[in-house]
């Protein structure tokens, strides 16, 4: 009954394992497309543009895996994009003491939507609108104009490639050392997405408190059964998502070196993190999908709209296309429904 | 009992009222294997769940060991040493074998889960439970409901109970495994581990078991050590004396030649292990009665006819026409039109936030409509029809169904399905939880509608009902008819020793 590893892990992911081979096709064939296909600059310019709506995707994920919705994610990203055109410039010192300020409103923002749904016991969904509202709110008092000023080598260094990283700060020999070569033409913004992934995402899905949050997207009931801390898993995914959301917020306001309270954008970067989540294999019933396959949905998400500065397509066509594509990539987990023997288990 | 391991005092619990357990004393004590029995609904799951932490009880006082305790939750009963073995089982189906085992207190490595360490407790405890064959890794949602019993039993050893309570833990395994499962007991009763074992099945408790205590309509009646009496006698015990409620006068039994051509003919159906080859028939102006013990495949074989389940098996002849409807819908246009009253009336039978009229209209919209639209006039027309045909006691049709109490809410149910005026009814335990006047309306409203012709299939986790009620009784045990009882021979003796599968006469 053993199979190997490599084809379990294919047959208990297979929502995340056509993602990876949908992402890369795309890619691919993006890149053998481009007249510059396959060079550094275009890749840093993929990756900046990428990077926050990645980093919202995995916002996202928490509340998709306890079977909810989160509508303040791009919120929250607006709100700390401001915050952090105010706070991030200055000395060293003070530099990252913005940075860390910033993550931490975020994440104390999500606290405060995992408090309003454990303890007022209201869905997720509403909840969220309701507080996603507040958070613009507050970054339009912050910042009711766009503008601030983030401090212009963190900017430069953080959305190029790693040898302007090295060179900007002067270390490891300006970028020439032999042992940073091999990565030189990584852009930064990868860097950085895939260092939270590992230091954050990881450590969170392998303690108690992330397995109890799948537990709970999974079967709720038994969850409880188990003895497992309910309570405490759901308001620690929110608090991550909050935390993920100002990873976005501040990356947008590195990359932008401003801040903008745009209602629009917020709106259109949270509802993209809801198809991203959806593309990267992760269940809207939840208990089932990652944060790894939503970074993954978010860059899916991002290359079809690439291909329309390549192809000689009109641009009015471009919604168009991208919701037929979207349509077709999410109608593959509709395929489970074919096998279920009891109809009334469809409702449930 | 000075030497009991747990012990009751007095214990009561109350559901909305109605009584679930009434000052109960009980003790077990470690080193025993120790079976519950009684009907369904006399107080079992009650007790264990109270016992497991789910329940805190409303008077009375527990004592673990001597001392006084009182679990808040699960996780607080699991940490005293009682581990429960839930019939609902309590794996999580998106997680792997290893996390589920591990699920509340797993090996940790710098303050992470450690998965290697993990899949080797795992395994240690799969191979206790003599399953190798399972692999740690595979999700809980790939394996089949045997195996998952077998790992929700690896996931209780874990947590090293001296406790250890079974909740029907054998209902879903193999022979080999029930094996297993059998030296388990006599390992775990030999180190002084306690195990409350809950079982239909004779046979097992007589195998397993050393003390015996019957539980009847909340109430602790007796404890007595295996072999003080014989499967008669607890047959009789789990019975009781209690005078049933008053049932409309059954017509004389017809003869089997007389009777015509069925109106509901079922040959061999079975589906997904659940149903394996019923055969059934059901005639005009008769009350057919599935009886046995709970998930024996009666809410099933149900669906089954209403179309509701996938690659059914078997035949099925519906007013001489052959064939499983398709779906609900096509249940209820066919030419003999079939109605089901579900299970749950809160999910399935009720929109509990919408108005009594508009659940009543839910599925005869085409008998009131004139072209696509809902003719106001015929609506309200049936509305008072139903709400009259049923005495539903309603403020105003246009209140929200929830606001009916659950008698009135199964009327609700009821008459949305008599709107459509179907040949064939099928009812799923449809006096649950409603209150004795209400019972015996629906009683007379089943005999009225089988004086009319209508067929009916009824199933029922009251025995008293099907006795009362049924001119035929059918009695289920592991998706298969075990028994057909007939007028005098519907007796409470008959039907529970049939559920039970075991021979009365024999004993």
């Amino acid at each position: 009954m053993r199979q190997g590893r490599l084809t379990r892990w294919f047959f208990q992911n297979v929502g995340l394992a056509s993602a990876l081979l949908l992402f890369a096709v795309l890619f691919f064939s993006y890149n053998m497309m481009h007249p510059r296909g396959f060079s550094a600059a275009v890749a840093v310019q993929n990756a900046n543009e990428t990077a926050a709506i990645a980093f919202l995707a995995m916002a996202q994920t928490l509340p998709v895996l306890l079977g909810g919705l989160d509508l303040s994610v791009g919120a929250v990203m607006t709100l700390t994009n401001c915050i952090a055109s105010e706070l991030v410039n200055g000395s060293p010192a003070q530099i990252l003491l913005g940075v860390v300020a910033t993550l931490l409103s975020g994440a104390a923002f999500g606290l405060m939507n995992g408090l309003i749904v454990v303890y007022g016991r209201i869905q997720p969904i509403i909840a969220t609108l309701a507080t996603g509202a507040i958070a613009i709110g507050l970054a339009l008092l912050v910042r009711p104009k766009p503008g601030g000023a983030v401090d212009g080598d963190l900017g430069w260094a953080l959305t190029n490639s790693v040898w302007d990283f090295a060179d900007t700060y002067g270390i490891a020999g300006g970028g020439d050392a032999w042992w940073i070569r091999p990565f030189a033409d990584i852009p930064v913004p990868v860097i950085i997405v895939l260092l939270v992934t590992i230091l954050v995402w990881v450590p969170f899905r392998r303690s108690v408190t992330g397995r109890t949050v799948y537990a709970i997207g999974s079967a709720e009931g038994a969850a409880f059964m188990s003895g497992l801390p309910i309570d405490r898993a759901k308001i620690a995914a929110f608090t991550l998502g909050g935390f993920f959301a100002a990873c976005g917020g501040l990356y947008l306001a590195i990359q932008t070196s401003s801040g903008n309270a745009d209602i629009q954008q917020a709106g259109a970067y949270t509802l993209n993190s809801i198809a991203a989540v959806v593309l990267g294999g992760t269940s809207l019933l939840g208990g089932v999908g990652s944060a790894v396959g939503s970074l993954i949905g978010a860059g899916i998400l991002r290359v079809i709209s690439f291909y329309f500065r390549i192809l000689d397509i009109d641009p009015l066509l471009q919604p168009l296309i991208e919701g037929v594509v979207l349509l077709v990539a999410v109608s593959f987990g509709a395929i489970r429904t074919l096998r279920v023997k009891n109809k009334l288990d469809l409702f449930r | 009992m000075t030497d009991a391991i747990v012990e009751y005092r007095g214990i009561s619990k109350y559901f909305a009222g109605i009584r679930a357990l009434e000052n109960v004393d009980f003790a077990c004590k470690s080193g025993t294997v120790h079976a519950i029995l009684g009907e369904n609904g006399a107080g079992k799951s009650t007790l264990i769940k109270i016992m497991s932490g789910v329940f805190q009880p409303d008077s009375g006082e527990m004592l673990l060991g001597g001392k006084p305790v009182s679990f808040a939750t699960p996780q607080a009963a699991n940490e005293a040493g009682i581990v429960c073995m839930f019939q609902e089982l309590s794996l999580v189906p998106d997680l792997s074998v290893a996390d589920n085992i591990s699920i509340s207190s797993p090996p940790r490595r710098f303050g992470l889960i450690d998965r290697r360490a993990q899949v080797r407790r795992a395994e240690e405890l799969l191979a206790r439970v003599r399953c190798e064959d399972v692999d740690p890794n595979a999700m809980v949602r790939e394996l089949s409901l045997s195996r998952r019993q077998m790992v929700e039993i690896a996931k209780a050893l874990g947590k090293a109970p001296k406790v250890l309570i079974l909740d029907e833990a054998t209902s879903a395994l193999t022979a080999r495994d029930v094996r297993t499962v059998y030296d388990l007991l006599a390992e775990l009763k030999d180190s002084g581990v306690a195990s409350l074992f809950i079982s239909h099945r004779m046979h097992e408790v007589e195998a397993l078991c050393d003390t015996l205590s019957v539980f009847r309509n909340g109430q602790h009646i007796e404890t007595f050590a295996k072999g003080a009496k014989s499967e008669r006698e607890i047959v009789q015990l789990m019975i009781g004396r209690d005078v049933e409620a008053q049932f409309p006068p059954k017509p004389k039994p017809v003869a089997p030649e007389e009777l015509g051509d069925p109106l509901l003919k079922v040959r061999g159906l079975s589906w997904q292990n659940r149903l394996n080859g019923i055969e059934l028939t059901v005639h005009r102006g008769e009350i057919v009665g599935l009886g046995g013990l709970d998930g024996q495949g009666q809410k099933e074989l149900l669906l089954a006819l209403f179309g509701v389940l996938r690659d059914v098996e078997g035949e099925v002849v519906i007013g001489g026409r052959k064939g499983i409807p398709s779906s609900p819908a096509a249940a209820k246009t066919a030419a003999t039109k079939v109605a089901l009253v579900p299970e749950d009336r809160k999910t399935e039978g009720l929109m509990l936030g919408m108005p009594i009229a508009d659940n009543l209209l839910a599925s005869s919209f085409q008998r009131i409509s004139r072209g696509p639209f809902i003719d106001p006039a015929l609506s309200r027309q049936a509305i008072e029809d139903g709400i009259s045909r049923l005495q539903i006691k309603a403020g105003s049709a246009s209140d929200p169904v929830m606001t009916l109490s659950g008698g009135n809410q199964q009327k609700v149910v009821i008459a949305k399905w008599l709107m459509i005026d179907p040949d064939i009814i099928l009812l799923t335990d449809p006096t649950r939880g409603i209150d004795v006047g209400t019972k015996q309306e629906i009683y007379r409203l089943m005999r009225d509608l089988a004086n009319q012709g209508k067929a009916i299939l009824f199933y029922s986790s009251d025995y008293a009902e099907l006795i009362g009620c049924c001119d035929r009784v059918s009695v289920l045990y592991s998706g298969r008819i075990v028994a057909e009882k007939q007028g005098d021979d519907i007796t409470e003796e008959s039907l529970v020793a049939a559920s039970l599968n075991i021979d009365v006469e024999a004993a």
